[in-house]
Formats: structure tokens, C-alpha cells, sequence
């Protein structure tokens, strides 16, 4: 069992989990999007706008604008402010640093926020300007952005460890079967295997039910110290462990594994739990295969058993492994760098019992994770947490 | 194994053309290396001087040891399909009407994985032969092929869009009267052009070779003179709209430099017949070729100069002339950027004295014009944008990069 050396989030929670529900498509901007999170967030919490005296920001279209620019734009006036540019692992980044620095009180009330319009011609733009070696060695090769990329990922690992696409679409499928609770969800009809399987081909062996549906949103939190959420009477979450890890096994020729690998005994030892000990997961799941490759990554199983782990468990809300419980990206939407939140969001809102429809019978420990960045060959970012709700 | 394509059929006036679109052209300064590499055809990686090993996509420090000293050098081609995939609903135009599309990702042997198109004859876990090509945007792009011939391999549909082969095209040979224009008509027509249009001015003065092109088929002799304004617009307006390929042929050589020579009337003759004469053929065969840039199996393709190889330094026994096709070639790259957005490519082929009457009295080595006709269609095939063709050509070509100085004082002698 690994020893974690790191200081403990003694006393450090989460609270305030707002999501803006999401829309295909948008003609307002990303700050009209993130203004809406900060509004809804102060009147959750019941603060002011003047309490808020940390600010971390993620967005893909916010302009020239970063995290300064919407001080001012917003009225706030923050000691601590970080922009984070991750895409997928953002909201746990986000959450880490938000963390330490309410643990050493450079800040008492920190807003981790992200939100992103999709006009109709955004995704494009994303896509083409992305990162240099997107830009220099990806994009001009088919412009199949993030599917084809993950296509080639996807085909490698389903050959190497034998996973039918039917394996993959049991994610999906449960997916939505949760999101059929969730009335913000863009996804509002059932999705059987059968049609999985017999989806449009998008880049082989990815189809149209393996995609994520691009559009406008936004999610946020708080994160405070336990005394600051007791004197404002709001209940939060502990936030018990996190990892963050950025170009792991860059020697691995194809990615098979993501950054958690590498630090999950961390993960786990920090937070003093064993995975089985968890409630409810969320994971980053832009793509199912990449949530198949966390359940091994993650500990629920071991390199190669993802799909025989999903042929094995029932991940809906009722079922016994309860899994991306609002639907997910691939059923709610994702709205550029939010999608990083919607899982640690979600996972907020089930530990803290005001989940509502999706919510999971007792949910008191969750896993949040995320994964960013497919800079050129493989997704670079990855990162976890664990919480845990006001009665543990 | 590919399907070999299928000749055109007559085109239909009524139908509209299809246009043009170009795939993403955005790089990284630093990424040009890859295009400078593929304007020459040859396949060159990054390397760290410091140690040792090969890097891609293209970087400013190396990921094993942070040196800065990242060399473009020739790099072992070699590597292994690990997995493709094939786009079918690409984000942008240009490969969204070209999809499916397929790409894979490839593991060099030399170290590196590489993205890469495809040729359709690539399987996965195999060996594959890596290139840098220049796609339609003119931008170095990655493409991997088998590593041995396989049935038609040239009419994969992919290749297709990075080479300008000659094959079921139409091909515009400027000046017929030259033994390198003779050479190339009959090179483009044995490498399968459709038709190739031969430029002969003052067409009932008897030529060399006349024999050789006139009623032969497939070669169509027209009445041309580059000089001359209203011969370019004339011919541009009966044959301008089935010119997939234009190979300029021009060539008007004097010996002679400055002092020597008496007032302008020999330089202006130069300057008439190969630069003048080059912006009357761009400006009646230009702008239809880049309209035309997608026009279905014989769409417009490639621009090819012939250009003597003292444009890039100059040869003071033929002074005056070496200064005529500087200035072609700085016009060339003019045209190249403007033919760009049609995706038609300019080659120019350098080449050192050739072996006809006006270089008479210089020593061997001497290029053939044969030899000149076999790179024009080599270069096609193979998409390429410079070729050095003979001895001299190749040789001024590493001296002007090792040391211009000591060319330029080599040169007078």
C-alpha cells in the first residue's frame, strides 16, 4: 500500500454545485455563460459578490479575455486567480489549486468556474487552433479532430484486449439510461445497444453514439475552508484526495493507459479508502473507450479487464456500480471546458444528496476524474479526486 | 491493391466546375522544415545534435535532453502502420467532400510516430514507406505508402491529390523549337498525358525533330509564340480551359555578360522572351489553371519552369542571361503563391548548361535534354516544387549552401 507524504486537505471542502443547463447552440458568449454561473453560484451560496475573493477559470472561447480580464468585467475583486487551460482535467486542477490555497488562506472563498459558448461555427475554430502540434501534425491529416484522433486510440486498444464494440456501448447505453432522469440533458430519448451498434461510422471504429454532442454551458463550485462553509451554514463536501499527472508513459508507442496509472496507489492512500469503498464514479467520458481505460486505470480493474468490468456491473444510477449519474458527456452535452466539470459537479451534488432525480441512495464517497489534451497522439492530462459527503 | 482510375470522359459544359478549397495551412515556423524537405522529395526528421535522437512533430528543444540544437537531417523513411482510422465527416471542406479519408498513425523505426495519410494499399502491423509530400495548401503533410510497388499505386486517390501525374492530363509544352521542349512532349505523352499542346512559333520555318512530334498522336502542334501578347491570349482562349499541366520551356540564351556587350538590345531580347514572355503565359494560363484546381481526374495540377540554375548564382560568362532567369525565378514564386489557393503546384527544375548549340564552347558536363524531360515527369510524379537536374545543377546546389561567397568567386573564372 503506498504512504502519501503529501499534507492532508485537512478541513477543506467543496460546496455550491451550479450547473447552467446546457444548449446546442448559442449566440451569446462564453462570459455571458460563465456570468450566469457566477450569478447563480452567489445566490446558492447566499454571499455576496464582495465574498468572493478567489477566482479559477477555464473556457476554450473566451477570446483574448483570461481569468483578469473577467475581474473586471464581473465586478470581482480576487487575491488569488488562476486561468486553466486543460480542457478535460481542468475542473480537478482547478479543485487542487483552489484547495491549497484556501488551506493556506491566500484565499477564504475560491470560484472554480468554466463555461464556453458554442456558436455555430466554434467547434471549427477549436479544432483548427487547438495546439501547435495539433496545428502543425494533426489537423492537416483528414481534419477529423478529437474522433480521429481517438479513433486511432480506440483501435488500438479494442484490438489489443480483444473489446467489441458492443463492451464500449454498454457505457453509452447506461449513459443515457441516466440521463433520461436528468431534464438538462440534450440527449432526451433512449438509446438501446442495437442502435449503438448500428450508429453512423463518424472515424472507424468510432460511430455517432461514441461522440460527445458539442454545445453551450456552464458549471462551477466553491471551495472554502469547513469554518468558512459552517459560518455561512451552506453544506459541503470533504475533499479528501487528488491526483494530477500531465504526458505520462510518453514511451508507450500508442496510449493504453492514462496519467492515473501512475499515481492511483496515491490516490487511494491519500484518501484512506479502497475503491471499492465508493459510492458513486464519475469519469471523463469523451469518449466510452477513454472511460473504459479509467475503470482499469482507476483501480476497479485490472489493464484489460475494462470490458469484461462493464459486461459485469449495472453503471446506471440504480445499479450497483453508479456511474457518470447525470448522463455524462455523452448524453447531458459537452460544452467545451465545462465538460471538465460535469462529473466533479455531478459527484457534488450526489455526496451532498441534492442530486434530485439522478440522485444515488446514500452517495457518501465519489470519484470525480478527468482527461484533457490530445495535443498531438494521445491525451496528455489526466486527474482525480475523492470526496466525501458531510457525513463521513 | 488499387483500382486503376478511369480515363475522363468529355466534360459536360453544362455542369458547373468545381471549385477549389484547400486543406488546413496553418504551421509552426519551425514545421517548414518538413516543406522544405518535401519541395525536394526528400524525407528529413529533426535530430539533437547533442543526442542523438530523432524528434517529431516539430520542436524547439529536444524531449530527451532540452538541447536546442535540433537539426532537419535525412532520416530512414521506414515504419510500422500501428492503426489507421478513416475520417468519413472531416470539419473542414476540403476533406469533408474528399471523405472518406483515411489516416493512421505510424512508428518510425528511427524513433518517432508519426501521423500520416495513407496510401490505400497500407495495412496495419506492416511496414510502410514514409514521405513528406506537399498537399493541396501546398504544406508538407506526412504519407505513407507500401513499401513495395504495388498495381497502380499511383492512382491511389490520395496520392493522387499530393502528385501532379501526368497520367489521362493535358499537357501545354511551351516551346516545341527547343530539344528540351521536343524531349518533353514526348516524355509527357509516353508518361500517359491525354494530349500534349507543343508551342511552335512561326510554325512554317522547319524545326530539329519536327518528325518526331508532328501527326504523331496524342502530340498537337500549335501556333505559339510567348513573346508575343496576343499569341499567349489567343491560344489561352482556345486551349486555356484543357491546360492541366504547363510546362515552360522557354529558353533564350546568350553568352555574354556586361562590359562586353553594346547597349541593351541583346539583354532586352533576353528579358522579352524569358520574363516577359512568362508573365504573358501566366497572365493567359494562370487564372483558368487555378479555377480549375479541382476539376475532377484531369484537373489543373502544375506549373513546371525550366530554369537554368545560375538564377540562383550568377554565371558571369553568361551574365546578362543568368540575370534573365533570376528574374523568372523570383516571378515564379510570385506565381506559386498565386496559383496556391488553386492547389496547383509550381515546380522548377534547375539545370546546368545543356547540351545545344549556344552552350558550344563550355566544357562537360553538360545535361541532356532527355534527361531534363525525365525529371519534369519524375518531379510530377512525385509532387515535387525544385529538382536539380545534372551535375552542374546539384553541384552549385550544395556549394550555394555550404558557401555562397566562394561560389560566387568560383564562378569567375
Amino acid at each position: 500500500m503506498t504512504i502519501s507524504l503529501r499534507t492532508p486537505y485537512d478541513g477543506i471542502v467543496m460546496a455550491a454545485p451550479v450547473t447552467i443547463p446546457y444548449v446546442r447552440y448559442s449566440i451569446d458568449s462564453a462570459q455571458w455563460w460563465i456570468g450566469r454561473a457566477l450569478s447563480a453560484i452567489v445566490a446558492q451560496a447566499g454571499i455576496r459578490v464582495s465574498d468572493i475573493d478567489g477566482l479559477c477559470v477555464s473556457s476554450f472561447t473566451l477570446g483574448a479575455d483570461s481569468g483578469i480580464g473577467l475581474t473586471q468585467h464581473f465586478g470581482l475583486c480576487v487575491r488569488w486567480l488562476d486561468t486553466i487551460p486543460l480542457g478535460g482535467a481542468s475542473a480537478i486542477a482547478a479543485l487542487r489549486k483552489a484547495a491549497r490555497a484556501v488551506q493556506a488562506r491566500d484565499a477564504d472563498i475560491v470560484v472554480c468556474v468554466a463555461g464556453d459558448t458554442n456558436h455555430v461555427d466554434s467547434f471549427r475554430s477549436t479544432l483548427e487552433n487547438f495546439s501547435r502540434f495539433n496545428q502543425d501534425a494533426v489537423y492537416p491529416y483528414g481534419a477529423g479532430g478529437a474522433n480521429s484522433s481517438f479513433a486511432l486510440i480506440a483501435r488500438n486498444y479494442m484490438r489489443r484486449f480483444g473489446v467489441t464494440r458492443e463492451d464500449v456501448g454498454r457505457i453509452a447505453v447506461a449513459q443515457r439510461s441516466n440521463a433520461l432522469r436528468n431534464p438538462h440533458a440534450l440527449m432526451k430519448t433512449p438509446l438501446t445497444l442495437e442502435q449503438y451498434l448500428a450508429a453512423r461510422p463518424i472515424s472507424d471504429p468510432i460511430h455517432l453514439f461514441d461522440c460527445v454532442m458539442p454545445c453551450a454551458g456552464a458549471e462551477a463550485f466553491l471551495v472554502m475552508r469547513e469554518d468558512t462553509a459552517a459560518s455561512l451554514r451552506l453544506p459541503a463536501a470533504k475533499l479528501l484526495s487528488t491526483i494530477e499527472r500531465h504526458n505520462a508513459f510518453a514511451d508507450d508507442p500508442m496510449q493504453v493507459r492514462g496519467g492515473w496509472a501512475m499515481d492511483i496507489g496515491e490516490l487511494y492512500a491519500m484518501a484512506g479508502i479502497r475503491p471499492d469503498a465508493l459510492d458513486v464514479v464519475q469519469t471523463y467520458d469523451d469518449y466510452p473507450i477513454i472511460t473504459m481505460m479509467q475503470f482499469e486505470d482507476l483501480g476497479f480493474c485490472s489493464k484489460g479487464e475494462g470490458a469484461a468490468f462493464v459486461r459485469q456491473h449495472d453503471l446506471t444510477v440504480g445499479g450497483d456500480f453508479p456511474h457518470n449519474t447525470s448522463g455524462g458527456q455523452l448524453s447531458v452535452g459537452q460544452a467545451g471546458a465545462a465538460g471538465a466539470y460535469l462529473g466533479l459537479v455531478e459527484g457534488l451534488r450526489q455526496v451532498l444528496g441534492m442530486a434530485g432525480p439522478t440522485q444515488v441512495a446514500d452517495a457518501n464517497l465519489c470519484l470525480a476524474s478527468g482527461f484533457g489534451m490530445i495535443n498531438y497522439d494521445r491525451g496528455l492530462a489526466s486527474g482525480a479526486a475523492i470526496l466525501a459527503g458531510p457525513s463521513r | 491493391m488499387t483500382d486503376p482510375i478511369e480515363a475522363p470522359r468529355r466534360k459536360n459544359p453544362l455542369l458547373r466546375t468545381r471549385l477549389p478549397t484547400s486543406p488546413p495551412r496553418a504551421r509552426s515556423r519551425t514545421s517548414h522544415g518538413f516543406t522544405r524537405a518535401a519541395a525536394e522529395g526528400r524525407f528529413m526528421l529533426q535530430r539533437c545534435e547533442a543526442c542523438g535522437k530523432f524528434t517529431y512533430p516539430a520542436r524547439e528543444a529536444c524531449p530527451m535532453c532540452l538541447s536546442a540544437r535540433l537539426v532537419f537531417v535525412d532520416a530512414p523513411p521506414r515504419g510500422t502502420l500501428l492503426a489507421e482510422t478513416t475520417a468519413r465527416v472531416p470539419s473542414d471542406v476540403y476533406f469533408r467532400e474528399r471523405a472518406p479519408w483515411r489516416v493512421g498513425l505510424v512508428k518510425m523505426d528511427c524513433g518517432p510516430t508519426m501521423i500520416s495519410h495513407l496510401h490505400a494499399d497500407c495495412a496495419e502491423g506492416v511496414a510502410v514507406r514514409m514521405s513528406f509530400q506537399l498537399d493541396k495548401s501546398g504544406q508538407a503533410v506526412a504519407f505513407a505508402r507500401p513499401e513495395a510497388e504495388t498495381p497502380n499505386m499511383a492512382d491511389d486517390r490520395q496520392w493522387r491529390e499530393m502528385s501532379a501525374d501526368p497520367k489521362f492530363r493535358r499537357v501545354f509544352v511551351t516551346n516545341g523549337r527547343s530539344a528540351i521542349g521536343r524531349e518533353a512532349a514526348l516524355a509527357l505523352k509516353a508518361a500517359g498525358a491525354n494530349v500534349v499542346f507543343v508551342g511552335i512559333a512561326e510554325p512554317w520555318r522547319p524545326f530539329a525533330g519536327e518528325e518526331l512530334l508532328r501527326g504523331q498522336d496524342g502530340i498537337e502542334l500549335v501556333n505559339f509564340d510567348a513573346a508575343n501578347e496576343k499569341s499567349t491570349g489567343d491560344l489561352a482562349a482556345d486551349i486555356g480551359g484543357k491546360v492541366d499541366i504547363l510546362v515552360n520551356t522557354t529558353e533564350y540564351v546568350r553568352p555574354g555578360g556586361l562590359l562586353d556587350r553594346k547597349g541593351t538590345s541583346i539583354a532586352r531580347d533576353e528579358i522579352d522572351h524569358a520574363y516577359l514572355g512568362f508573365i504573358n503565359l501566366a497572365q493567359a494560363f494562370g487564372p483558368v489553371m487555378r479555377m480549375r484546381g479541382a476539376d475532377g481526374i484531369n484537373n489543373s495540377v502544375a506549373w513546371v519552369n525550366i530554369l537554368s540554375v545560375h538564377a540562383l548564382a550568377n554565371w558571369p560568362a553568361f551574365g546578362a542571361y543568368s540575370a534573365s532567369q533570376a528574374a523568372c525565378l523570383s516571378l515564379s514564386h510570385c506565381l506559386r503563391a498565386e496559383l496556391r489557393p488553386g492547389g496547383i503546384k509550381l515546380m522548377n527544375v534547375f539545370t546546368g548548361p545543356v547540351d545545344t548549340e549556344w552552350f558550344q564552347t563550355v566544357p562537360p558536363p553538360k545535361v541532356a535534354p532527355r534527361a531534363i524531360a525525365q525529371a519534369v515527369v519524375a518531379g510530377l510524379r512525385g509532387g515535387l516544387e525544385e529538382m536539380y537536374v545534372g551535375d552542374v545543377a546539384e553541384e552549385i546546389r550544395q556549394r550555394l549552401a555550404a558557401n555562397p561567397k566562394a561560389l560566387e568567386r568560383e564562378l569567375d573564372r
